[in-house]
């Protein structure tokens, strides 16, 4: 069945958003969402290389490996296209844009690691969609995460000079906050269903 | 260290999970199952134990620039046999695991232990290193996957084990009880056992 692309977007930001129901992304997730400033930051640079890298890793797939009947070799392929892609923007960002460097420069690197990236294209190849249906899900996915990171940090600002006990400061609360957050967003799984 | 402290050390003292929340994304999307849990921490040891040796093992041809990129592209390699050996003997458990497997790349676990252990130390050490840092991966992922199983399907391994009786807790196979069972694993190492430990 052909899903409309733009139910796919909205679908991946709030019924299946990647980090609150499919867990992707949690370890940047958790150590950068101590400030809202570089939460922006580096949810901006998600947004922006999942597109792209989704894009790219569809083309990739279906023009290359298929042909060539290498399938099995998809995790490589599309870990080196993620990489060097991160390393050309960078390079490209520094000597085009310097100021727009310097605010996302420093979070591009922690993207290559990023697993929200490479998942997203590994369920692209597993959910066949269709290129257009792949653009809107990275980009819909994308937002998703820069959703979640960027209402994580706002309530660990809130937080930050509330008492908390003692072995549950830092990590566990930050888990048990958007534990609290994904439950919220099962509420919008009425809107739209995929699968 | 003898090589049993190493195993310790990488296992417990130093576990990737609750002392330096590494490597969560897998450990909290595949835990709702025991059998799915066990299966992905041993796809987790087997790599982990293969990539570290082999990273020592080459650890002075590798320039420093490139490091990152080749232990990348040396993990990939393992996780395409653990992904290979899935599809071909358990078809099934493959597709439940689905994109999760190719995802053992992107967990920090790997890449952190070949980063703080394995780039500096001998084959056959950082392999014990590397089967340490699973098992600790394991037991951390089979602790959950045994409270979730249990109190949302009422079975352990499938088995069922709670009665018709049992009310089921929907929540407990869902997304957010991952993230609050984790929580308060984590609360709990971190509080009691942390101050009976004397860290």
């Amino acid at each position: 069945m052909e899903i409309n692309a733009f139910i796919i977007f909205i679908a991946s930001i709030f019924t299946s958003n990647i980090l609150l129901t499919n867990f992707l992304g949690m370890c940047s997730f958790l150590s950068v969402s101590k400030e809202v400033e570089s939460s922006v930051g580096l949810g901006l640079a998600v947004v922006f290389v999942m597109t792209l890298t989704t894009a790219l890793n569809y083309v990739v797939y279906h023009m290359v490996l298929v042909p060539l009947n290498i399938v099995y070799l998809q995790y490589i392929i599309f870990i080196i296209v993620i990489a060097a892609f991160v390393q050309l923007t960078e390079m490209m960002l520094e000597r085009f844009s310097p100021v727009l460097y310097y605010s996302l420069g420093i979070f591009l690197p922690l993207i290559t690691v990023n697993c929200a990236i490479l998942g997203v294209s590994l369920f692209m190849i597993i959910r066949n969609y269709s290129f257009l249906q792949s653009i809107a899900f990275g980009a819909g996915g994308g937002l998703g995460w820069l959703l979640a990171i960027l209402a994580l940090a706002g309530i660990r600002q809130k937080v930050r000079y509330k008492f908390v006990p003692k072995g549950l400061q830092g990590a566990g609360l930050s888990m048990i906050i958007t534990g609290i957050m994904a439950m919220a967003f099962i509420g919008f799984s009425g809107i739209v269903v995929i699968q | 260290m003898t090589k049993k402290e190493i195993f310790i050390n990488s296992a417990f003292k130093e576990n990737a999970i609750w002392s330096q929340i590494l490597g969560i994304c897998s450990a909290l999307a595949v835990t709702n199952l025991m059998m799915n849990s066990l299966v992905m921490g041993l796809g987790v040891i087997f790599t982990l134990a293969l990539s570290s040796s082999t990273i020592s093992l080459i650890r002075d041809l590798i320039p420093k620039r490139v490091r990152m990129m080749v232990q990348t592209l040396i993990i990939a390699s393992y996780v395409i046999i653990v992904d290979l050996i899935l599809k071909a003997y358990m078809p099934q458990m493959s597709k439940a695991l689905g994109p999760y497997i190719g995802l053992i790349i992107t967990n920090c676990i790997i890449m952190g232990r070949a980063e703080a252990f394995a780039g500096k130390n001998p084959p056959l050490d950082s392999m014990i290193d590397g089967i340490g840092a699973g098992v600790g991966y394991t037991v951390v992922l089979m602790v959950i996957a045994t409270i979730r199983e249990l109190f949302g399907f009422g079975s352990l391994f499938g088995i069922q084990i709670l009665g018709e009786w049992f009310t089921r807790w929907s929540i407990m196979v869902m997304a957010p009880s991952a993230f609050f069972v984790l929580a308060v694993l984590i609360w709990i190492i971190h509080g009691p056992i942390a101050a009976k430990v004397g860290k």
